[in-house]
């Protein structure tokens, strides 16, 4: 069974948007008609995204972090929105574990936005049906693209590489490693949803620098002191011995 | 949760439509044992037709409430899983079952179907009746099983929530029906009458008892959880959008905690307390009861309110500030 997912790093994230500009792009221009807006450009801008960035401050100033966290489906493995639609238009896929909306069958009901804990679901107010991140399920699939360009959008525009895309069910790939290399985790863990995309943790690098790493270790008792900086003139150590 | 009208019409129309059913049935069920006068053929004709009435005006209500109304028909295809599906299905057939009960009495085609032991005959009518039941109860219960099984929505995740259905929708039907009969058959009000005050006495214990536990929840999603960071102090700083979305005008009714606890007693007052004094009052004429119903419709839409307002979903943890 493969279940692909997207494993976002909040170590690396730095909010920039990119991702999700690009995903409104890819999706706003496919087959599926557009991610529409209202008043784009007038005093109440809104409109349907499948990703979305926000920003959690942790901590008391001053010592506080800022922390960028992209957030779109997760495709659950046990998706609490699919059971409850009325007309299964929403669905998830045997095949690859996406889940997604049929957008032909939608009524629009939005009851299952009420079942999705995390929010995932926007309806589109000018198409009156639910839409929700497909994984780019129409590029990732698309023979006609690069190899390499066979990925969802946002994780091509990502400029840090905070996004990483593969299946989770391996555990060869990427994400796999990834997850359990540097205990990526889950949203919500409480419902039981078991949602395939993972977050990667903020970390600190510590950097330890040594006493003998500033000063000279071969004169540990300061009894010479420090050697004499020597002039340019000086022969150096290529100039007096030969190895 | 905001709220939105077309539910909140379409789950107290249905319930107003149902009950008044059951309170007709159980006149004709206590007629069939002689525990009470049988009733001219017409009292329950015109009484199911108003329940279908009411029934039907929630089902339009209902369509309001959709996206896209033309594919509605789709929404009865995931029965297996979906208890809104169920709604769907169980609805008509409810409707369906009233419009044969009424026109078996109207029409006077009432056959007698068996005779049991005793000499008791039972009528068509009475096997429709039976059904009826059977369907207006599975109706409640698809309709509060919709918001009950939400395991995410606390407020609503709870036994309670399917009881306050059946004894709210039931409280607002005797009553109607308590007027019809005031108006129509003004011999059987006492026997609505007193059913109506005893299931509104019934109503507001299981409100009361949803609203005190309510009020007690511990949420079990926290910014924490959310997020995946464990520290004490996390304040959201961005959305995503300083515009609004989806998100912020369908999970946040926007009113103040003021507004919220006025609707409470409001609805307390409107649905139950005031009805029951007017009910013990006596009198039983059809202007006051009249009132009674329309004062305990109004509390009912607000109690209706309230139960979508007061459920606060876990979306709502990422959506704390614009900027």
């Amino acid at each position: 069974m493969t279940q692909l997912a997207l494993v976002i790093d909040l170590n690396v994230c730095v909010g920039c948007h990119a991702c999700v500009t690009s995903c409104k792009e890819w999706n706003t221009s496919g087959a599926a008609g557009p991610l529409c807006d209202e008043n784009p450009y007038g005093a109440d801008p809104t409109g349907t995204f499948f990703n979305r960035v926000q920003t959690f401050e942790v901590g008391q100033y001053p010592n506080t972090e800022t922390v960028h966290f992209p957030k779109s489906c997760l495709h659950c493995e046990d998706p609490p929105c699919v059971p409850v639609c009325p007309t299964g238009a929403s669905y998830k896929r045997k095949q690859d574990g996406i889940v997604l909306v049929d957008y032909d069958k939608c009524i629009g009901c939005k009851y299952c936005t009420w079942a999705c804990p995390y929010g995932a679901r926007e309806i589109d107010e000018k198409q009156k049906v639910m839409k929700k991140c497909t994984l780019c399920v129409d590029r990732i699939y698309d023979t006609s693209l690069p190899e390499a360009d066979r990925k969802p959008a946002c994780v091509l525009a990502c400029p840090t590489s905070a996004r990483l895309f593969g299946d989770i069910h391996d555990s060869e790939s990427v994400v796999s490693k990834a997850i359990r290399e540097n205990a990526g985790y889950d949203l919500m863990p409480e419902w039981g949803t078991h949602p395939a995309n993972h977050y990667l943790p903020r970390r600190k690098t510590h950097l330890k620098i040594h006493e003998d790493e500033l000063e000279r270790a071969d004169n540990p008792l300061k009894v010479d002191g420090k050697l004499p900086k020597p002039k340019k003139s000086d022969p150096a150590l290529d100039d007096v011995t030969s190895w | 949760m905001n709220p939105a009208f077309s539910v909140i019409f379409l789950t107290t129309l249905i319930g107003v439509g149902q009950g008044l059913f059951l309170a007709l049935f159980s006149q004709q069920s206590f007629a069939l044992f002689d525990l009470l006068p049988r009733q001219d053929a017409r009292f329950y004709a015109w009484g199911s037709l108003l329940a279908l009435v009411f029934t039907m005006t929630g089902l339009i209500a209902s369509f309001f409430h959709l996206g896209r109304p033309e594919r509605a028909w789709r929404s009865a295809t995931q029965w297996r899983t979906s208890w809104l599906s169920r709604e769907v299905i169980v609805l008509p057939a409810f409707m369906g079952i009233l419009f044969l009960y009424g026109a078996s009495h109207l029409s006077g085609f009432d056959p007698v179907i068996v005779i049991v032991s005793g000499g008791l005959s039972i009528n068509a009518s009475v096997i429709l009746g039976g059904m009826g039941t059977i369907m207006a109860f599975a109706l409640f219960v698809c309709t509060g099983m919709i918001y009950a099984c939400l395991r995410f929505l606390q407020e609503w995740h709870t036994p309670l929530t399917v009881i306050n259905f059946i004894l709210l929708g039931s409280a607002s039907g005797f009553m109607m029906a308590t007027l019809y009969a005031a108006v129509y058959a003004p011999s059987q009000t006492d026997f609505f009458g007193n059913w109506a005050i005893i299931i509104t006495m019934l109503g507001l214990l299981g409100r009361s008892a949803s609203l005190w536990r309510n009020a007690r929840i511990r949420p079990k999603s926290i910014t924490q959880t959310a997020i995946g960071i464990k520290h004490p102090r996390i304040v959201q700083k961005a959305q995503g959008a300083m515009g609004g979305s989806f998100n912020t005008r369908e999970f946040f009714h926007g009113k103040s905690k003021a507004f919220l606890q006025a609707i409470k007693a409001f609805f307390l007052l409107l649905a139950f307390v005031i009805p029951l004094v007017l009910l013990a009052v006596g009198t039983y004429s059809p202007a006051l009861l009249g009132v009674a119903f329309i004062l305990q419709y109004i509390g009912l839409l607000a109690e209706r309110w309230f139960f979508f307002a007061q459920a606060n979903h876990p979306q709502n943890l990422y959506y704390q500030n614009i900027s």
